[in-house]
């Protein structure tokens, strides 16, 4: 057979072994690597420790950067948030990714709704009680029609917006927002926003005071132990991301195989991560289901290694294997 | 005249089959044999033993874990040191079993009908990524937050977020302590009865030089021609 052929049809010749066995002791082997490893881990844990660091609230967001929290709710009460239009499984305003002809984010439906405007600042503006000029705000914004709900949330929107991207870009920021440093509250000097400047400060002082992160969680039942609400709502916003850019945890900085610290992370998942490094995922719009099909099918042919031709028979060619049985192949040359 | 003896009768008992079906199949002289071929002798043999030690401590770190809840190691000395415990047998899990699969790659381990033993470890880490991922975004502090809203994209792009949610902290718990543990060990299981089954591979050109050796030939150093449980397939 040709080098070619022996490469895409490796003949397997192997035997049953029929030569000689040495004396062997499984359980104790297997004792002692219980013992090695658990020391190495001891070991470890006493000189290195592990990270915890604390989780952020949406109170502590709202407190340390006001601004950005009276953007981002502006923002899920217009329906403009990354939340708002995520389409499924969270809402049907958005088509999800996609990969030619294949459309599973949208095939697999809502699985878990969610309404911003609705979830993340009428319903908890509703739990403030004793605040008329609040209860009447919410009713007018209700009554109004969406084209109009619309309007004003534009024009609250564009100052904050503006303010936003002075910021980033270490500029002075408009005077349309102000922040009182010492109340920590937001003015937006905005015509044509209707009732939203008194619910953005009813939801910035709700949130202050921890009761937005409470809201969120509560809804069905007593009991809760689902954080989608607070999570994709604080993601919307810039808390997180400024605490992972500062840990080294963005997307272009190999995202969420790292961690917090200088602690390993998650290390199997550098093939995952590396995609999102490279063209034309890096600047794809889809890049997620595509990484995740690449993933898809090296996970497939890495199960499937020893039926993959040329694949499986690189072991033949490259005598690594004459490493590994170094006192075999010696042994066998004495004997011969 | 005498008359023949009776023809033992074969019991029809379920149970009976199954455990004659057991036995035949990987008697326990093979199950936990007391020799092995005298070319299992690199260092490269140690991984595969050390992935299952790394298992056992993960499993053991993580039920204590388990046993006093999972904010437990958030506010206690104690807590904290056993979740480092487990944070890093799961480093060591993931790194001595990487080296286990790459050996295994170099030896063509799946030769000689142990394409299954290939496949069950492949799938045992395929299945142990998301079992430390759901323990990832289960910690409950900062690491967990900005994982699960990283993870959600990936997972929702392929539908998988429809029924597993990442941002559901109730859920990933249980995955992560039941679910997915339960399936690692169940491969772990499969995959070590796949090899005590069909033993471990034997090096390249095994034909030639296992029949250039007497089989009958005992060593000075202890080593047998096929001691209990080691006919291996």
């Amino acid at each position: 057979m040709s080098r070619v052929g022996d490469l895409l049809h490796p003949k397997d010749d192997t035997q049953s072994w029929k030569g000689r066995y040495a004396h062997y002791d499984l359980v104790k082997e297997a004792s002692i690597a219980v013992g090695v490893v658990t020391l190495l881990a001891i070991l470890l844990a006493v000189l290195l420790s592990s990270p915890d660091d604390k989780p952020s609230t949406i109170a502590q967001w709202s407190r340390e950067m006001p601004v950005n929290f009276t953007a981002a709710a502006a923002k899920e009460l217009a329906g403009t948030s990354g939340t708002a239009g995520y389409g499924p499984p969270y809402n049907h305003n958005g088509e999800g990714q996609h990969a030619a002809f294949l459309y599973p984010q949208k095939w697999l439906g809502v699985s878990h709704p969610i309404n911003t405007a609705n979830d993340f600042v009428i319903d908890p503006l509703k739990t403030v009680p004793n605040d008329p000029a609040l209860a009447s705000a919410i009713s007018q914004y209700q009554a109004a029609p969406e084209k109009t709900q619309k309007a004003w949330g534009e024009a609250y929107a564009k100052p904050l917006e503006e303010y936003e991207t002075a910021l980033e870009e270490k500029k002075t920021p408009p005077k349309a927002v102000g922040l009182d440093p010492s109340t920590g509250a937001v003015t937006v000097q905005a015509s044509g926003a209707g009732p939203i400047p008194t619910m953005m400060s009813g939801l910035l002082a709700l949130a202050k005071s921890g009761g937005l992160d409470g809201s969120l969680l509560t809804s069905k039942q007593f009991f809760q132990t689902d954080y989608t609400k607070p999570l994709l709502f604080m993601a919307d916003g810039g808390l997180l991301a400024e605490r992972a850019e500062g840990q080294h945890l963005l997307g272009g900085q190999w995202g969420m195989m790292n961690e917090t610290g200088s602690y390993p992370g998650q290390p199997w998942l550098w093939l995952y991560a590396l995609w999102y490094q490279v063209e034309p995922f890096k600047s794809s719009a889809n890049a997620d289901i595509l990484v995740m099909l690449v993933m898809g099918v090296l996970s497939l042919a890495f199960i499937c290694i020893p039926l993959i031709p040329g694949i499986n028979a690189l072991p033949r060619k490259i005598p690594i294997y004459k490493l590994i049985w170094k006192e075999h192949y010696r042994e066998t040359r004495s004997s011969a | 005249m005498s008359a023949a003896p009776p023809k033992p009768q074969r019991p029809s008992s379920w149970t009976v089959r199954v455990r004659e079906a057991g036995v035949a199949a990987l008697p326990p002289e093979k199950l936990l044999p007391d020799g092995q071929p005298t070319y299992v002798a690199s260092w490269i043999y140690v991984f595969g033993v050390a992935s299952i030690a790394s298992l056992v401590v993960i499993i053991t770190s993580g039920s204590i874990l388990a046993l006093k809840g999972p904010a437990w190691w958030h506010y206690t000395g104690v807590g904290h040191f056993f979740n480092s415990i487990h944070m890093w047998s799961v480093e060591l899990f993931f790194f001595v079993m990487v080296v286990h699969l790459w050996g295994k790659y170099w030896m063509a381990a799946w030769r000689g009908g142990r394409t299954k033993v290939w496949i069950t470890g492949a799938v045992t880490f395929l299945v142990a990524v998301p079992t430390a991922l759901t323990g990832y975004v289960s910690q409950q502090n900062f690491d967990a937050q900005w994982i699960s809203t990283q993870a959600k994209d990936g997972l929702n792009s392929v539908g998988v977020g429809a029924f597993f949610n990442v941002t559901n902290f109730g859920q990933m718990y249980s995955y992560h302590v039941l679910l997915l543990p339960l399936a690692v060990v169940g491969l772990v299981t499969a995959h070590v009865l796949l090899v005590r089954t069909h033993g471990v591979v034997p090096p390249f050109e095994l034909d030639k030089r296992a029949v250039a050796l007497p089989a009958a030939a005992a060593k000075a150093d202890g080593s047998t021609a096929a001691p209990a449980g080691g006919a291996q397939s």
